[in-house]
């Protein structure tokens, strides 16, 4: 099962012109800068754009073609806009019976969506005095109650403060492990997208620029995310153990071990770390006399050219991509070229969340 | 106090206030939804056509109506090939000229609610499966609900305080097309003071506590939902 796209668009300052596929299972994020076409793709998805040409198939379903144009209502997706669009003249449980109420199938109850965005004390409550964090969660319970196929989030934390985006992120994280719902996630945060996403589709200017797993496109040499100052790859790990003489806590992924400072995490559990491509440092030889404690041995996949003193090299560690960036001179003398297996030192890795 | 023929003016009266309110709220609100949401460019006619009556002398509109409801006018003459009467003079002819006169104090307000309805719900209703239809009755209406009053207060009230057009084409018979404002007015041509004073006083008690029944819902339906 997939989402087949292949939309045209025409504004007067603005174009988009879209031809990629989604797999119907984990989060996607869509990404780029604003003005991109992000929202007016999700927008389409939706069947919210009534003057988008073009086709797009669901499964073996047609949604959109020369003949056909399913409108919104009859297709079964739920929509979490970004400023939630909540009913202001119904209550919260208002807002909820009202996609129950109209849902053709009932994947989750009522219970179980209150549940699990934890809303069941505000149901009650009038959507006008509640915070965006949590008119976001009401959102999200109502996107789930009209038990769509798939969901589509547009910026859902756009809007919110540190504190409430920190909130709501489990919620997201959540919908693919516990409800087992795919979902298209539009954000211009990489953030978020190193956090959530498990693909990426890359919009710039209403094209796209490349679309694949995170970690491909976040270490893709040849796309500006590898090549920006912040640029970062994001290893998933497990947590194995804490050692409470250093307060260090140690991680295990495909390509070796990381240790990190303590963090309060239970062991056994999947996270995710980044490690910023200016961190990376590669030597021939681990050193036993150093103070950097994350060594990866890794094989040299590609180098590009960044700047006039710049290199940038995409390693492989396993199934792990890492990328560095290191000067041209070093690259030269330590005759970095594809193939050469190498030692990694990176010099801090930090907890994505 | 009120002699019988009074009573039976303010019989006609309601009954032609509501009558009218109840026509113009099933005629009006279709068309002021697809005023406030259509982008042809011949909008503005429909828009000035509505509001004509705003600004146009009531006899202007009444003279009009007179001929077009007499037994030679189209509506007159089609009604009598219909095997009816011609409709000047009647009680029909006069919620004809209602509907009209009192439209733009109907179709105003709610284009205004409409318009003020933002997109994002409608989208959000259309999202959890609500078919256009379902849409308007479940969240269009409730959130035009201010609209609604306004509209029906505004349309009743001016149908009841009108006078030229329905002296014009209403013919003022006493228990057939004989409403209070011209009932008042005969009373002060004939220098009845105590009949107009009960009237008067009537109507304008009638109009203020519509009013106020008006902005005290809305305020509490606006402090509600803001």
């Amino acid at each position: 099962m997939s989402i087949e796209v292949n939309f045209q668009l025409k504004r007067r300052n603005f174009s988009l012109e879209v031809q990629t596929a989604f797999p119907e299972s984990g989060i996607t994020a869509l990404f780029g800068p604003s003005g991109g076409g992000k929202t007016t793709l999700l927008r389409c998805i939706a069947g919210l754009e009534p003057s988008v040409r073009g086709h797009l198939r669901v499964g073996d379903t047609v949604w959109q073609d020369e003949r056909v144009f399913v409108p919104p209502h009859k297709r079964p997706i739920g929509y979490v806009f970004q400023g939630a669009a909540l009913f202001p003249h119904l209550s919260v449980r208002g807002n909820l019976d009202f996609a129950l109420k109209r849902a053709s199938t009932r994947r989750i109850s009522f219970d179980e969506a209150v549940a699990f965005t934890g809303i069941g004390h505000l149901l009650e409550r009038r959507t006008t005095n509640l915070s965006g964090g949590e008119r976001q969660r009401v959102a999200l319970a109502r996107a789930l109650l009209s038990s769509p196929k798939f969901l589509l989030m547009d910026e859902p934390l756009a809007a919110l403060d540190r504190e409430s985006k920190a909130q709501l992120m489990p919620y997201i994280e959540q919908l693919h492990e516990t409800l087992s719902i795919p979902v298209l996630y539009v954000s211009h945060s990489i953030e978020e997208v190193a956090h959530l996403a498990d693909r990426m589709v890359l919009l710039f200017n209403g094209r796209v620029q490349g679309s694949g797993l995170i970690s491909e496109m976040l270490t893709s040499l040849s796309l500006p995310l590898a090549r920006s100052d912040n640029a970062v790859s994001v290893i998933e790990a497990t947590v194995v153990e804490h050692d409470d003489n250093y307060h260090l806590t140690c991680l295990r992924f495909d390509g070796g071990e990381i240790l990190l400072p303590r963090e309060d995490l239970s062991i056994g559990k999947s996270v995710r770390v980044g490690v910023h491509a200016r961190d990376v440092s590669l030597v021939w030889q681990p050193s036993e006399h150093t103070s950097i404690l994350n060594v990866i041995p890794v094989v040299v996949k590609e180098v590009s050219v960044l700047n006039s003193a710049q290199v940038l090299v995409r390693l492989r560690a396993a199934n792990t991509l890492l990328l560095a960036r290191i000067t041209q001179k070093s690259a030269a003398a330590l005759d970095v070229v594809p193939g050469r297996e190498m030692y990694a030192q990176v010099k801090s890795v930090s907890l994505i969340d | 106090m009120l002699h019988e023929a009074d009573l039976s003016a303010l019989w006609i009266t309601l009954q032609l206030a509501s009558l009218t309110t109840v026509i113009l709220l099933l005629v009006g609100t279709p068309l002021a939804w697809w005023l406030a949401r259509t982008r042809w460019r011949g909008k503005p006619l429909v828009e000035a056509v509505v509001a004509l009556p705003l600004v146009l002398p009531p006899t202007v509109l009444g003279f009009y109506l007179l001929i077009a409801l007499g037994p030679y006018g189209p509506v007159g003459g089609l009604s009598m090939a219909l095997g009816g009467k011609p409709l000047a003079f009647t009680f029909t002819g006069l919620v004809i000229g209602s509907v009209l006169y009192s439209l733009p104090f109907v179709v105003q307000p709610l284009q205004d609610a409409f318009t003020a309805i933002s997109k994002q719900f409608l989208e959000a209703a259309a999202t959890l499966r609500a078919s256009p239809l379902d849409t308007f009755f479940s969240v269009i209406i409730p959130l035009a609900r201010p609209g609604f009053l306004t509209a029906t207060v505004l349309g009743f009230a001016h149908t009841v305080g009108e006078f030229g057009v329905v002296l014009m084409i209403g013919g003022n018979i006493p228990g057939r097309t004989q409403v209070l404002s011209i009932a008042i007015y005969d009373h002060v041509e004939n220098l009845e003071y105590v009949q107009a004073h009960w009237l008067a006083g009537g109507l304008l008690l009638l109009s203020f506590l519509m009013l106020v029944a008006v902005y005290t819902f809305n305020r509490r339906f606006m402090v509600v939902n803001l």
